[in-house]
């Protein structure tokens, strides 16, 4: 949420050259040096026989029509012809190489910052919204790749060829090449200006475009409550202003680069008015050829395009620079979560992974005096303690925002405690590396979370070697061989993006099924609060019974049935326990869990009979 | 759907377009006349550069025409022009601004014709989409009707401010050149074009096969952003399983072969733009050659010779341009068919009288079915009366049929047989705003504006005042809660800001129902997420609040349920019971098994507690 907003301070910030960040992007093309090289020759290469075609056309003129004879027009059209061929190559290898730069760099970049996030810690997920990834992994990563393959290039050469073409008409006349010169400055400044107004105004533009997209994204999913508020007229009053704040805005932004284009041309054309008069009065003083004047009329047309494109290119990789700090601080942000030198010494990394050296887990978990924050100052646990032996069911009930969740995910070691210590089988889980414990964890969400793959595929997630009679045996513990069969292709239906093509309920079994067959000691389940049909309801009561024996489980439980059947009910308010002990202990105590208790029963028990 | 329309549509829809660029024709033709004046002006510069270094600098005669000649030589000529340097200068610099200023207003015209169109475009889907029922809105995806509404949109806004006037440029340069050119020589003209329509060919032909490519290239980088997406939010997943690795293998799987196919595009487009260089080049060459030979042989002069060269340099590239415009024309017509289909959908239509009469709140139903197709019955044969003041609880199990009956009330569909009465009106004879205005009605899962809860909750009418708000907070138990937030009443909610918690949406989105003051209320199950104490002091203060008011609670408590005027009892689409409290409980049915419920848990927390002192 709070990216949101940075993001957007982001655009409005007039942003200073940072070398650094520079630095660091062309590291990615240096990797590929010689096709950074390749691109830089076809470059100039084209260029030189973009100057020879006027050159060949010279000496048409000059050896052949003014002499009248065409002796030796053979070798001329074949020259010609053979810098044709020449230039087809060079824009061919050009653009391949270009284009094998920008992806390169961008698979590179994208490889790099793919890993990154697979090792940041959970604290990072949290802060960060899954937009604002997508947004610099996928654009921010491509604008900034093609920028390095094609811009530089460009400005590469636009500065060469205005060095060069500096150079030659001093060469020639200094007094001619000062006084077509005096345009440069106001050209510059004025490209300068102007392409930074264009680029404001086309970024207020690409933020108006967004707030109408969330306008149609509002006003279809909330059709319903536009209907029964009668509130269609006033929504569309509002959209109409929006949308032609849009079209001011976008008519703005084009008026500005309709109005630049006529002013560097008029200022070239001053240049050249002013190459003609002087020019024209030193012919005819003498001072002057004919061949310089008309070089130098040549070069005053054609030297400004190069100037604007400049400014142009300079412009674009100020702005580019936001993103290009985005994207670098992606990659270099630091993970909060690390496993000590020490650990990865024997137990490796998330990784590679030093298998042979871990001991097996027996499921003991121990919190000793642990606190927990998650922003400083706000403790969510405080002096927590708990002792949870191998094989137990725990139970954790209350109130959203008790710190339930908290617990759980430092079970997972998705956060560490900020004082005290979790242990795993007497030691301290620190002392371990996280793959070693999050191998034989198993986590079942609220939401349960599928990957696009088919059935089996996403069974076999927490075991990618398990053979197919393993997986069936699975899904047919949790009771999902059933509807998996009902499917058209059965284990090999395909699921859809996150599993659309399933139901929440079957969702959930297959996601128990992943469980079981992964096999882990520890299982955590955050239990669903939104109702399913009464069929898949009863199937996945069975199913969490199977899964949880003979495994250290963890759940945030909202069905009495699962509440019911736990070793231990934990009552957590205010991040401590308040109750804790089997159902029947609580139920006497007429505390809180009774209250919870006896509410949810008498509704858990009117749906059951209403849906019988 | 998307599918069908691709096939469809490759067609322009005129009629659309026609709709769409009311009011912006003036711009358009405006707009090409000052393409055509900056064409010419830009082809003048160049001519007058070379009359001053070939006649006024040199020694060699002119090539104006004749009147313009006339009128130098009034002036007193070459030696004039010589003395008075400065004039070409100027005549340069004038034609260079005349170009600039059409230039100018060229881009300005379009630019208003295009903003324009898209405006017009934007405001007509989305007056549209509020205008269309609700059934519409369960039939499409979210997403699709999105991408409809933007970026269809800027298809079309593109076409209008980029391509619809390259191609007249395009023609414009074409016709002009070719008149210019054959007035002059017919062989060498048909000699300096004889490869631009195979270039315009190879193009087209080009990027209609190309498209294929493109579309493999942006579908493997939208399986990419799906692989990265999938791998973000199911982060939790992947760790608890410790698949990072692999997840690392598979995102660089789809990283890669994005990469490839993006590559492979591109060298596709490198033979093309390669290829059609040479093309172009070796056109340029042949007029070049066929100029000196025929030169050679006095059929034309040097200067012709320059200057059909100088023109066929001009056309090449336009020309291949203008085959890839064509080629992308397609995008254009997809697009407008896109947009056409939401805008031909059927608006909400007032079936009867439309009515405005003040309503009291007597309700009735009369033999009321419902299906949202011909083939399922989700009501039939409903009917009960309520009369103003009264409230109505409705008990029923998920796909009973109990949130249609209060859709039907508010006439988001329309009851397929029988029929409901408010005040004795036909609410079919109610106007649809009017009878929404006074039927309140919260959502299980109601759904809030971006907005402050302020705005939120007066969203009925902004000029309601801030003591107002308040008092409807309070009444829904919600004040409190939102005066703990950081900015109080100015917090905004949703994506933008905090997210609230289901009961407390449920709460705000109550407050904001109570502003409207509506003689008959609903609450459809929308207390669920709200606790039982809560719950039951909301409706008290609603009763002491209004007395006449007719409501109606879908609720699956039983203190809710108790309390009720008339319950209501439906099974499978059938009204199966009706009746107060007391009588429910007196005869054998499902009302009186849920409501035993209680006993029954009061037994069972006996044995188990073994000793509850109640």
């Amino acid at each position: 949420m709070s990216n949101t907003a940075m993001q957007e301070q982001d655009y409005e910030k007039d942003v200073k050259v940072d070398f650094s960040i520079w630095k660091r992007l062309l590291s990615y093309v240096f990797r590929y040096k010689k096709t950074a090289i390749a691109l830089m020759l076809c470059n100039v290469g084209i260029a030189v026989i973009d100057i020879l075609y006027p050159l060949m056309s010279q000496y048409a003129i000059d050896n052949f029509v003014e002499k009248g004879t065409t002796a030796g027009i053979g070798w001329f059209i074949a020259l010609y012809i053979a810098f044709i061929a020449l230039q087809a190559l060079g824009v061919y290898s050009f653009i391949v190489k270009a284009g094998k730069l920008e992806m390169s760099v961008s698979y590179d970049m994208r490889r790099e910052a793919f890993q990154k996030l697979q090792e940041l810690s959970f604290s990072f997920y949290d802060r960060t919204a899954v937009g604002y990834l997508m947004a610099r992994m996928i654009s921010d990563v491509g604008s900034l790749s093609e920028m390095m393959a094609w811009s530089f290039v460009d400005l590469l050469w636009a500065s060469t060829y205005v060095i060069g073409v500096v150079i030659a008409m001093f060469a020639m006349n200094w007094k001619l090449a000062l006084l077509i010169m005096i345009v440069i400055p106001p050209l510059a400044v004025i490209s300068v200006f102007f392409q930074k107004k264009i680029l404001k105004y086309q970024r207020r533009v690409r933020k108006t475009n967004s707030r109408i997209t969330g306008a149609f994204n509002e006003g279809i999913m909330g059709a319903m409550t536009t209907k029964t508020l009668v509130r269609e007229d006033a929504n569309y009053s509002e959209f109409k202003q929006l949308s032609s704040e849009m079209k001011r805005d976008s008519i703005r932004s084009a008026l500005l680069s309709a109005l630049f284009m006529p002013i560097v041309m008029f200022l070239g054309s001053i240049g050249t008015a002013i190459a003609l008069h002087r020019g024209g009065i030193d012919v005819m003083g003498g001072i002057i050829t004919f061949g310089t004047l008309s070089a130098f009329i040549s070069y005053a047309t054609n030297f400004f395009e190069p100037i604007q494109q400049l400014a142009g290119i300079l412009a674009e990789m100020q702005s580019a620079q936001a993103s290009a700090e985005r994207v670098v601080s992606l990659i270099d942000t630091p993970c909060e979560i690390v496993d000590s030198p020490e650990v990865v010494a024997k137990y490796g990394d998330s990784f590679n992974p030093k298998r042979e050296n871990w001991e097996p887990i027996k499921g003991d978990v121990d919190f000793e005096h642990v606190s927990f924050a998650y922003k400083e100052g706000e403790k969510v646990l405080k002096d927590f303690n708990l002792h949870v032996k191998a094989g137990e069911t725990i139970a954790l009930v209350g109130e959203t925002g008790a710190g339930k969740s908290t617990i759980v995910n430092l079970v997972c070691r998705f956060y560490e405690p900020t004082e005290g210590r979790v242990l795993i089988d007497g030691r301290d889980y620190r002392e371990r590396s996280q793959l070693w414990l999050q191998s034989s964890l198993g986590y079942v969400l609220q939401t349960p979370h599928l990957f696009s793959g088919t059935i089996a595929d996403n069974i076999r997630y927490g075991r990618k070697d398990a053979t197919d009679e393993e997986v069936r045996a699975a899904a047919r513990m949790v009771h999902a061989e059933e509807f998996i069969l009902r499917q058209d292709k059965g284990y090999d239906t395909e699921v859809g993006e996150g599993g659309v093509r399933l139901s929440t309920g079957e969702k959930q079994l297959i996601s128990f099924a992943r469980v079981i067959l992964a096999d882990p000691r520890i299982f955590v389940l955050d239990e669903a609060t939104s109702s399913i049909d009464t069929e898949t309801e009863q199937l996945i009561q069975d199913a969490i019974t199977t899964v949880l024996d003979n495994r250290t489980s963890f759940i945030v439980a909202h069905r009495l049935s699962t509440i019911r059947n736990a070793d231990r009910i934990l009552v957590i308010r205010g991040g401590e326990i308040t109750e804790q002990g089997t159902h029947s202990e609580l139920i006497a105590k007429h505390g809180y869990y009774y209250d919870l208790y006896t509410t949810q029963f008498r509704e858990e028990a009117s749906d059951a009979i209403l849906s019988e | 759907m998307e599918a069908s329309t691709t096939q469809k549509n490759h067609r322009l829809n005129f009629a659309l377009l026609k709709r769409l660029t009311r009011g912006s024709i003036g711009y358009l033709a405006l707009g090409g006349l000052c393409l055509i004046l900056a064409i010419a002006a830009a082809y003048i510069v160049p001519i007058v550069t070379s009359f001053t270094i070939d006649y006024v600098l040199g020694d060699k005669p002119s090539n104006l025409p004749a009147f313009i000649m006339d009128i130098i030589d009034s002036w007193g000529g070459r030696d004039f022009l010589r003395s008075h340097l400065y004039i070409c200068a100027l005549a340069l610099i004038f034609f260079t601004i005349l170009n600039g200023v059409a230039t100018y207003f060229r881009r300005s015209c379009i630019a208003n014709a295009s903003e324009t169109v898209a405006m017009t475009t934007r405001n007509a889907l989305y007056e549209h989409l509020q205008a269309v029922p609700y059934d519409y809105h369960k039939h499409v995806s979210t997403g699709d009707l999105v991408q409809r509404c933007t970026s269809d949109v800027s298809t079309v806004r593109r076409f209008i401010s980029m391509q619809l006037l390259e191609m007249l440029r395009t023609i414009v340069m074409v016709v002009i050149a070719a008149g210019i050119m054959f007035s002059i020589n017919v062989k060498m003209s048909l000699i300096s074009m004889a490869l631009l329509p195979v270039l315009f060919g190879v193009s087209f032909v080009y990027f209609k096969g190309v498209k294929k490519q493109f579309t493999l290239s942006d579908e493997a980088e939208g399986v990419l952003s799906a692989t990265l997406q999938e791998n973000l939010t199911g982060v939790r997943v992947v760790r608890a399983f410790g698949q990072q690795k692999d997840e690392i293998e598979k995102f660089d799987r789809c990283s890669r072969d994005f990469r490839d196919k993006t590559f492979h595009l591109s060298k596709m487009l490198a033979v093309y733009w390669g290829g059609s260089d040479a093309m172009g080049y070796l056109q340029i060459a042949i007029s070049l050659m066929a100029g000196i030979i025929m030169a050679v042989k006095g059929e034309i002069t040097l200067g012709n010779m320059l200057i059909f060269t100088t023109y066929t340099g001009m056309l090449t590239w336009p020309v291949r341009q203008l085959g890839r415009i064509l080629a992308d024309l397609g995008k254009a017509s997809v697009s407008l068919g896109r947009i056409d289909e939401i805008l031909s959908a059927p608006a909400e239509e007032e079936p009867g009288a439309a009515l405005k009469s003040e309503i009291h709140g007597k309700v009735e139903f009369k033999h009321v079915c419902f299906g949202y197709d011909r083939f399922d019955d989700v009501l039939s044969d409903i009917s009960f009366t309520a009369n103003p003041g009264e409230t109505i609880a409705i008990l029923g199990s998920t796909g009973s049929g109990k949130t249609s009956l209060v859709q039907l009330l508010q006439r988001l569909y329309t009851c397929t047989a029988g029929e409901i009465d408010i005040d004795g009106v036909n609410i079919n004879d109610i106007e649809h705003g009017h009878l929404r205005k006074n039927i309140g009605i919260v959502l299980q899962e109601p759904f809030l504006y971006s907005r402050t809860i302020m705005e939120n909750i007066r969203m009925i009418d902004p000029r309601m005042s801030e003591e107002q708000v308040h008092e409807a907070a309070r009444i829904a138990c919600v004040h409190d809660v939102i005066e703990g937030f950081e900015n109080g009443y100015d917090t905004v909610v949703g994506e933008r800001g905090v997210t609230l918690s289901g009961g407390q949406k449920q709460r705000v989105a109550i407050a904001r129902m109570l502003m409207q003051n509506a003689p008959i209320l609903i609450f459809d199950d929308s207390m669920s997420a709200v606790d039982t104490e809560t719950d039951a002091s909301i409706r008290a203060a609603l009763k002491h609040r209004r007395e006449s008011t007719t409501t109606f609670i879908i609720s699956h408590r039983i203190t809710t349920l108790c309390e009720a005027d008339k319950i209501l009892v439906l099974e499978h689409g059938k009204l199966v019971e009706q009746g107060t409290h007391e009588e429910l409980i007196a005869k054998p049915g499902l009302y009186r098994r849920i409501a035993r419920i209680q006993n029954a848990l009061e037994e069972e927390l006996k044995q188990e507690g073994g000793g509850s002192n109640e």
